[in-house]
């Protein structure tokens, strides 16, 4: 097939209620592509939905109530989504280092998986984040599918 | 940042999600099904963290029939394993799908709580 990439842009309003049917887009667009593995559907759908959570809550913190951008974009070597909010940003490479895992104080922290599961559950992350918000990019390679990268 | 985005309209859309609660032994055991994500982690917290309230020092968190978990329903594991240990208490996973459990070995959370296959295995004790 020689056609472009088939691309898609939504929004949803900035609601934990509707992480699920983010969700639901993104293994239905996945489903596309019958070589891609359920658990590698799987591992995406875990991805996407936490750049999601952590748009809904830059939104929640900066007291917007405006919606999150979601482009999806299926190509044939890859499946992408692009998570773009309007919070007050961040800076990736400042995030707080946890713990080890075999560190009892470990379990004084309840969040802070949520980047590290994009990136080990996507072939590609890019995030990119300023003081008018953050832009998360989430790929998937669909030549290499189950290849986890 | 998409120019004017044609967006999908929907009015509301519920996410499955249910937790009981019942004592093997001197267990008590939850179980959860459905999703845990920002939308529900919530309630799964406040029914754990009630049942830990409640003085229960022993607790089993059954997420077999779990379809979707992430980071903040993980972090729900995490507070509540904190809360019962510094108590003096013990609290176990049960992950009985092979999916469920290649996602808490990624997280590592499976060093931080023991994570059986079954209630039955995570309970073998009960009658201690």
């Amino acid at each position: 097939m020689t056609a472009g990439p088939a691309c898609v842009d939504f929004e949803i309003p900035a609601r934990p209620e509707y992480l699920s049917l983010v969700r639901s887009l993104v293994a239905e667009t996945a489903e596309m592509d019958e070589n891609l593995s359920p658990e590698r559907i799987e591992d995406f759908k875990v991805a996407v939905s936490e750049a999601t959570t952590n748009a809904i809550e830059a939104h929640a913190r900066a007291c917007r109530d405006d919606s999150i951008q979601i482009r999806c974009t299926l190509a044939d070597d890859r499946l992408e989504f692009h998570v773009v909010d309007r919070g007050f940003g961040f800076y990736p490479d400042q995030l707080q280092v946890l713990p080890e895992p075999d560190d009892p104080s470990r379990l004084n922290f309840e969040r802070g998986l949520g980047i590290y599961l994009m990136r080990v559950l996507s072939d590609r992350v890019d995030i990119r984040s300023g003081p008018d918000g953050t832009e998360v990019c989430l790929a998937i390679n669909l030549s290499s599918a189950d290849s986890r990268a | 940042m998409f120019g004017n985005a044609p967006g999908v309209q929907i009015v509301c859309y519920f996410v499955d999600f249910n937790v009981t609660v019942a004592a093997r032994g001197h267990w008590q055991v939850l179980t959860v099904a459905g999703e845990i994500d920002m939308a529900t982690a919530p309630r799964f917290r406040q029914r754990l963290l009630g049942v830990i309230g409640a003085g229960a020092r022993h607790v089993v968190i059954d997420i077999s029939g779990v379809d979707f978990i992430d980071s903040t329903g993980l972090g729900v594991v995490m507070g509540g394993a904190k809360r019962v240990r510094s108590a003096g208490g013990d609290i176990r996973l049960v992950a009985a799908s092979s999916r469920l459990a290649e996602l808490i070995e990624l997280t590592r959370l499976d060093r931080a709580v023991d994570v059986f296959k079954s209630v039955s295995a995570a309970t073998e004790d009960a009658g201690s």
